[in-house]
């Protein structure tokens, strides 16, 4: 189990800065929203942040091409990134959860199943349905109409499906040892994610401009936003990883026998994969 | 509280160059002063921090508990408003949970789990600083929160939609990225604890055989990294509907405020159980060393600690059974609750059997584990009360409620911690704590707590409700017991920071193995441990446990 050959890094500059860094992001973004000022916070937090992740990282990736990284550290890699893609399952589990329950529960009695409460005398008009077109209280506009799911859902749905495919492609290549396939299948994922981000902000436009889609259309906009919208952040998060490892690819970076970077990224983009096939499946078709 | 640490052992401070790719543990020259801690990657020192950390925000968080009992001294409004009353109420709260107690609790972790599995340190060491300096950071923003315009937080801990979004302060916004912040710090110390645990055995400790504070550990992280994310979620969306107008828990848009109160409790029960499970590791320790006989029913604890864990995921909603849940909801709820008093019911069993003809000694570790037992014990049935949904009914927001948790994280888990550290002062320091002043610690602390908080359930059998300035007058005098008690409680609570600052100075020197009947991994280094341990992995031997 363990060697004895552990490495334990020497003191490290970059967990502080990195603390800092979100804690200003953080103020700053909470004195915008507050108070609507403070944007240069924001910005020098972004930067901080980012900035830390990408010395941070580099060390790591130095001490590994360094060979200082024994199987019980990849084994602890493994756990690590396992344990924390569980943690975002989670994350997403939390706005699925509301969407079922808004879905099953709260809108139905809404419109007065089970005799519950005092919402049939607050608001006696309202007709209980899903997607919730017309919300109980007339202050709040609901979304004129919704997506059809046959559309660029389903295009979407189609590019990351394809985009798990190249992954593999690209991964099986380079375990063969084809490090130019698997550079080109890595080009196409990394083409894909940016597809996907494009026709996502097309639809976003569209919901805007066109459907009365918004934050502020009542529980549809606010589940629609808050699912597609993190599993967005997470396409952008995951194409702009596999673009570093596609990088690194250049670089000669990853062995063919032991490439847990690369492996991490791949574990990660099938994941926001899975998300989205539930997303497509609860946000668009039923 | 100076933090001061153990004198470096030279030999451990070979300077042998990284170049053959061997030479593992490279330690150039330490940083001096403040950087060594802002810097550091040590499981230990990142531990002690941890540990400062916490028992500064106990006595923040006590402080603001103290301003709640001397306005409940007596009826009528005396010292504060009854807006800032909700606001100390709210923030005795938070700080507790996530700023004193869980964080005491991981602190014991970084520094015992390496110590106990023989690893020479966290799996992944970087992010262990990552997340210890993430804390001050959130909870500095969470505190200035009580200095904005309209004042810090005032809902409650458990900051209930619409009172936390539609009615809040405009300082909500800021409470829910502290938290934010507080949660990445969890994720990311639960993350590396497990894969500590699962990757960083001695070569031949079989997962059976590790400490039961480390297997605690394990079913805790767990817990952390499936419902913290949770708890990100659900404050997001409020600050959606802060913010951009959404109407997660807003029924004029279709949303609604049950909602947040289900999503807030599966994360916030489990939650409890983070806050306990490591307390049973530890007096699971503890019980045996000072009665002299291996832990009776091991292997029933290990099962009976992930029973717990996984029941804690199925009974969320016994927090909400006046909220207007179905029938068979509120019957789900019962029936589950009622059954973790059987897994918790195996633990309480096994300690006091392995007191059963045990040679007992009572030092002050013993006497802490000892109270944790009976009072938490306590605590665990006016659970039990709580589950009963119709009598829930009658006490749901009385300060029978606020009785019954307070006792099993005041004397439980806080009792707990205290134990621990007494237990592992000697490990930590080189030396032994002051015997005679932590027994008076003890026995001011178990009068203290049992006079604040015994005559709560009174109280709120009456009918008392919590979270109010001003009461009845036929409260009054519970109330002033309830005062006198958290006073006096408090007050005694600096005699432990006296003992730790005189066993980090100075005293009876205690050898590898401090306690006689001590039988783990971390009493086979010396005292105090050196700053690197287990560079070369142990040989693990098997007791029969």
């Amino acid at each position: 189990m363990s060697s004895g050959s552990y490495y334990v890094p020497a003191t490290s500059r970059w967990p502080i800065l990195g603390s800092l860094a979100l804690g200003a992001m953080m103020i700053g973004l909470g004195i915008k929203l507050v108070y609507d000022t403070g944007l240069p916070l924001v910005f020098i937090g972004v930067v901080g942040v980012v900035a830390v992740m990408g010395l941070w990282f580099r060390d790591v990736v130095i001490e590994s091409q360094g060979g200082l990284y024994d199987a019980q550290m990849d084994r602890s890699f493994r756990w690590g990134m396992g344990w924390f893609i569980f943690s975002e399952v989670m994350f997403f589990a939390a706005f699925f959860g509301a969407l079922f329950y808004v879905r099953v529960f709260a809108v139905p009695w809404l419109g007065g199943e089970g005799a519950k409460g005092v919402s049939a005398l607050l608001w006696p008009d309202f007709v209980a349905q899903w997607p919730l077109l017309s919300p109980p209280d007339a202050s709040i506009v609901g979304p004129q109409q919704v997506f059809s799911p046959w559309q660029l859902p389903l295009v979407n749905t189609l590019i990351l499906i394809t985009s798990s495919i190249t992954l593999t492609i690209a991964h099986e290549a380079l375990k063969e040892g084809h490090r130019k396939t698997c550079r080109n299948w890595l080009t196409g994922t990394v083409l894909l994610g940016i597809c996907f981000i494009f026709i996502q902000g097309v639809e976003y436009y569209e919901a805007y401009a066109h459907y009365g889609i918004t934050l502020e259309a009542g529980i549809f906009g606010a589940t629609f936003f808050i699912l597609t919208g993190f599993h967005g952040v997470h396409v952008i998060i995951g194409t702009l990883i596999l673009a570093i490892i596609l990088m690194r690819i250049h670089k000669g970076h990853f062995a063919h026998e032991n490439h847990f970077g690369f492996e991490a990224s791949c574990w990660y983009w099938h994941f926001v994969d899975v998300v989205w096939v539930g997303l497509f499946i609860f946000v668009y078709v039923l | 509280m100076a933090p001061k640490l153990p004198p470096q052992h030279n030999l451990q401070h070979s300077s042998t160059a990284v170049a053959d790719g061997q030479a593992h543990h490279a330690h150039p020259a330490q940083p001096k002063g403040i950087l060594r801690w802002l810097l550091t990657t040590n499981h230990k020192e990142i531990g002690s921090l941890y540990l400062i950390f916490s028992l500064t925000m106990f006595f923040i968080g006590g402080i603001f508990a103290l301003v709640v009992r001397a306005e409940l001294f007596q009826p009528g409004l005396q010292l504060v408003n009854p807006e800032f009353f909700n606001q100390m109420t709210t923030m005795h709260g938070l700080i507790m949970v996530f700023a004193a107690v869980m964080p005491a609790f991981t602190g014991l972790a970084n520094w015992m789990i390496p110590l106990q599995i023989g690893a020479p340190d966290m799996a992944l060491p970087r992010l262990n600083n990552f997340s210890f300096w993430l804390l001050p950071v959130a909870f500095t923003l969470l505190l200035s929160t009580l200095l904005m315009p309209g004042g810090g937080p005032n809902f409650g801990w458990t900051f209930y939609a619409p009172l936390s979004t539609t009615y809040a302060p405009p300082s909500t916004t800021f409470f829910i990225l502290a938290l934010h912040i507080a949660g990445i710090s969890s994720i990311l110390g639960a993350i590396n604890i497990i894969a500590t645990i699962l990757n960083m055995r001695a070569p031949g400790m079989r997962l059976m055989d590790m400490p039961l504070f480390v297997w605690t550990w394990l079913i805790t992280a767990f817990l952390l990294i499936a419902v913290m994310p949770v708890l990100a979620g659900v404050i997001t969306m409020m600050l959606m509907d802060i913010n951009f107008g959404t109407s997660f828990f807003d029924a004029a848009g279709g949303g609604d405020p049950v909602l947040f109160q289900h999503l807030f409790w599966f994360f916030g029960h489990p939650e409890v159980y983070i806050m306990i499970l490591p307390a049973f590791g530890i007096v699971s320790a503890i019980i045996p060393t000072f009665a002299r006989k291996p832990l009776f029913g091991y292997a029933s604890m290990v099962y009976a600690t992930a029973a717990i864990a996984l029941l804690s995921f199925l009974v969320w909603a016994h927090h909400m059974f006046v909220v207007g849940l179905p029938l068979v909801a509120e019957l789900f709820f019962m029936y589950t609750t009622m059954l973790i008093a059987v897994p918790t019911g195996v633990k309480v069993f096994n300690w006091v059997t392995t007191l059963f003809r045990g040679s007992i000694s009572f030092e002050s570790p013993m006497l802490f584990a000892l109270a944790f037992v009976v009072l938490f014990t306590i605590g665990g049935f006016s659970g039990l009360m709580l589950a009963i949904a119709p009598a829930d009914f009658q006490y749901h927001d009385t300060y029978f409620v606020v009785a019954h948790f307070h006792y099993v994280l005041v004397p439980g888990a806080i009792f707990a911690i205290m134990a621990g550290v007494y237990y592992w002062l000697p490990k930590w320091t080189g030396h032994y704590p002051n015997e005679r002043l932590a027994q008076w610690h003890f026995w001011f602390s178990i009068i203290g707590v049992n006079l604040t908080f015994f005559p709560m359930h009174f109280a709120g059998l009456a009918g008392m409700p919590r979270r109010i300035p001003d009461y009845a007058l036929q409260f009054a005098d519970f109330n002033m017991l309830s005062s006198i008690g958290a006073f006096f409680f408090g007050t005694s609570q600096l005699i432990f920071v006296l003992v730790i600052v005189l066993c980090v100075r100075g005293g009876k020197k205690a050898p590898a193995k401090a306690w006689e009947g001590a039988e783990d991994l971390e009493w086979t280094v010396p005292s105090p441990a050196p700053l690197h341990t287990f560079e070369t992995p142990p040989v693990f031997h098997r007791s029969s446990h």
